[in-house]
């Protein structure tokens, strides 16, 4: 059964490559991707319990014994991401599938490639969660950041090539830091596997000690995208078509902040975890993510200036070291992604439906799309924190770990943002769905009610379902988050796990 | 020897951040295959002192730490990929911009100027 283990970085590999070589027949494409990710996502579900009953799982690759070999490590922390990022993957490429009727630059049925990069990515992903050590981990970022730099300019449109090259330069000199990182934790410790650094950093000099752990939170801050290191987001997401902004937002950043949560627990004890500092970073996050968005008047762009206020939540939870605060983290992370992800997939609806995501061009779908706005408002509110919903189960996770932690500015600075969240999230609300269609807009294309977008908005209410259950089932979540966290504030189990010792 | 391959590192990223602060594209792919380079001689001497090859005898103790080398390897294919396509996205920035140059974010600017005329 451990075997299951390596499937999710091995299936979608095996499925690129059949991808090409089917390259002219579009239907077999998408029967492979399909059967691939629905695959992976079973499996997955299937992992999650086995580690849930039976404890970390390690697989030592060609049997050759840790630290010296690759180890993939299956923990609660990485299985539970890593199937709500199969969820996403999946929901996200039903919907490309069905916006491919729509004949746009950068869309599924125009270019062979996508499937097959839509495959790589998915295995870049799953290496990134389940790799046990610092050198496959950049290796696993380098996969999933080339197909990303590949989708991000599919199409190849003026303002694509100029987001992506904002986007291509940042991530390189991002994995050039962290290739420095790795020599200097080599040179220091002769070992890059994250369970065997874990006693070795502890021996170093102090000094040595946080520059290290420093110079990883820059490097995982930068995929992050966390405050000061966030400008290349909100410009490069939103110029790529919407499924893959969707995909980006949802979960690429999300990957910086578990490889955060990683190293940082798993490599540092806890006397010399950098919690002050993080504390300082998330709340500034929060502020300046949520003022960015305020300022936005169009739908793709102000959502992308939430993820980078969203970060900072997160990023909070981990400043904490608690196991409360690490767990209110991963809950919060799991909504994240599929909240953010469907509050895409709707704005790129919209944009479908009404032919621009500018506010002040658009009006009155409530009364038009009774469903799409339904589909934004449930997200929508969960982002902003509205009980019962997600965001809500996530929000006071972290806040009362804050309280427990006594850490009373950072837990007032996340509650006026959750407040500013709500004042963008009706901006969204007031200027597309509600009010009249403006002067102007009558020029647009008509509302297109197509296959396609009977696909899209299935696909999408998939998601938003998913994001309603977390809500209902979030007794359960907390408590696997709450054993998840447990294993990585005292990360024992893992060491001994993948050492086995 | 190791002092010198350092200020060899250190020469080639200063160099690397100055061609990355350019607004011309061509000096940025420059940059950050000089910033690459600098990495990678990084990564060479995380291994210690050179030593006899690994294959050379049976005793362990005089020989070359192998895994840098096989890292260093690695991280060349990964920048040779990259800055391929680094190269392509450069030259399509060209075929549709007709210059070299990085550009202003359209959008930014209108934030920018919001209030001063410039609001829709």
């Amino acid at each position: 059964m451990n075997a299951l283990i390596g499937l999710p970085i091995i299936l979608p590999l095996l499925g690129a490559a059949a991808s090409i070589a089917l390259g002219a027949h579009r239907p077999l494409q998408r029967l492979i991707s399909i059967g691939v990710l629905a695959t992976l996502t079973a499996t997955t579900a299937v992992t999650l319990v086995r580690v849930d009953r039976n404890g970390i799982t390690a697989v030592q690759v060609g049997g050759w014994e840790a630290p010296t070999g690759i180890s993939l490590v299956a923990d609660r922390l990485s299985v539970v991401l890593l199937l709500t990022a199969l969820v996403t993957l999946f929901a996200v490429l039903v919907y490309a599938v069905g916006q491919g009727s729509f004949d746009q630059p950068g869309s599924e049925a125009r270019h062979v490639g996508f499937h097959p990069l839509y495959l790589i990515l998915t295995a870049g992903v799953s290496f990134a969660f389940l790799t046990g050590d610092l050198f496959n981990l950049f290796v696993a970022f380098e996969v999933m950041l080339m197909a990303s730099y590949a989708l991000l300019t599919l199409g190849g449109r003026a303002d694509q090539v100029r987001s992506g090259m904002t986007y291509v330069v940042i991530s390189l000199i991002a994995s050039t830091l962290f290739l420095a990182a790795l020599a200097y934790v080599y040179a220091a410790t002769g070992t890059v596997n994250m369970a065997d650094l874990h006693d070795k950093i502890a021996a170093l000099p102090a000094g040595l000690r946080s520059s290290l752990a420093v110079l990883l939170i820059v490097v995982f801050g930068i995929k992050a995208a966390i405050f000061p290191l966030f400008f290349w987001l909100p410009d490069s997401y939103p110029t790529a078509p919407t499924a893959i902004t969707a995909v980006f937002a949802g979960l690429l950043t999300k990957i910086g902040v578990y490889t955060m949560i990683r190293t940082q627990t798993v490599m540092f004890t806890p006397a010399t975890r950098p919690g002050t500092l993080l504390l300082v970073v998330a709340g500034a996050t929060m502020v300046v993510g949520v003022l960015g968005a305020v300022a936005q008047n169009e739908i793709k762009r102000l959502l992308s200036f939430h993820i980078v206020s969203q970060i900072g939540y997160m990023v909070m939870g981990l400043g904490l070291f608690t196991v409360a605060g690490v767990a209110g983290a991963i809950i919060f992370t799991v909504h994240q992604i599929l909240v953010k992800t469907s509050l895409f997939l709707v704005g790129g609806i919209i944009e479908e439906k009404a032919g621009t995501g500018r506010l002040a061009r658009l009006g009155g779908l409530a009364r038009t799309e009774p469903l799409l706005a339904v589909l934004f408002l449930l997200p929508a509110l969960s982002l902003a924190g509205i009980p019962p919903l997600s965001g809500f189960v996530g929000k006071l996770a972290l806040v009362d770990a804050g309280l427990d932690d006594r850490a009373y500015v950072v837990v007032g600075v996340s509650l006026v943002v959750s407040l500013l969240t709500l004042y963008s999230m009706t901006k969204i609300w007031a200027g597309a769905f509600w009010g009249t269609r403006s002067e102007g807009a009558s020029d647009l294309p008509p509302a297109k009610g197509t296959t396609g977008t009977a696909i899209m908005t299935s696909a999408t209410a998939a998601l938003v379902s998913v994001t309603v259950a977390i809500a209902v089932f979030a007794g359960p979540l907390h408590e696997l988050s709450t054993r998840a966290a447990a294993d990585l504030v005292d990360p024992t189990p893992y060491i001994e796990a993948v050492l086995g010792r | 020897m190791t002092l010198v391959m350092v200020l060899v590192a250190g020469v080639l990223s200063s160099c690397g951040t100055y061609l990355l602060l350019g607004r011309q594209l061509s000096r940025v792919v420059i940059g950050i295959g000089m910033l690459g380079h600098a990495v990678n001689i990084l990564l060479v001497l995380s291994g210690g002192d050179g030593g006899r090859p690994p294959f050379d005898g049976d005793d362990p103790a005089g020989f070359a730490d192998p895994l840098p080398h096989a890292f260093v390897l690695t991280s060349i294919v990964i920048s040779f990929g990259v800055i391929s396509f680094l190269l392509a996205l450069a030259y399509r920035s060209w075929q549709v911009t007709g210059n070299d140059e990085v550009e202003d974010d359209v959008e930014d600017r209108r934030v920018a100027t919001h209030g001063q005329g410039g609001a829709e």
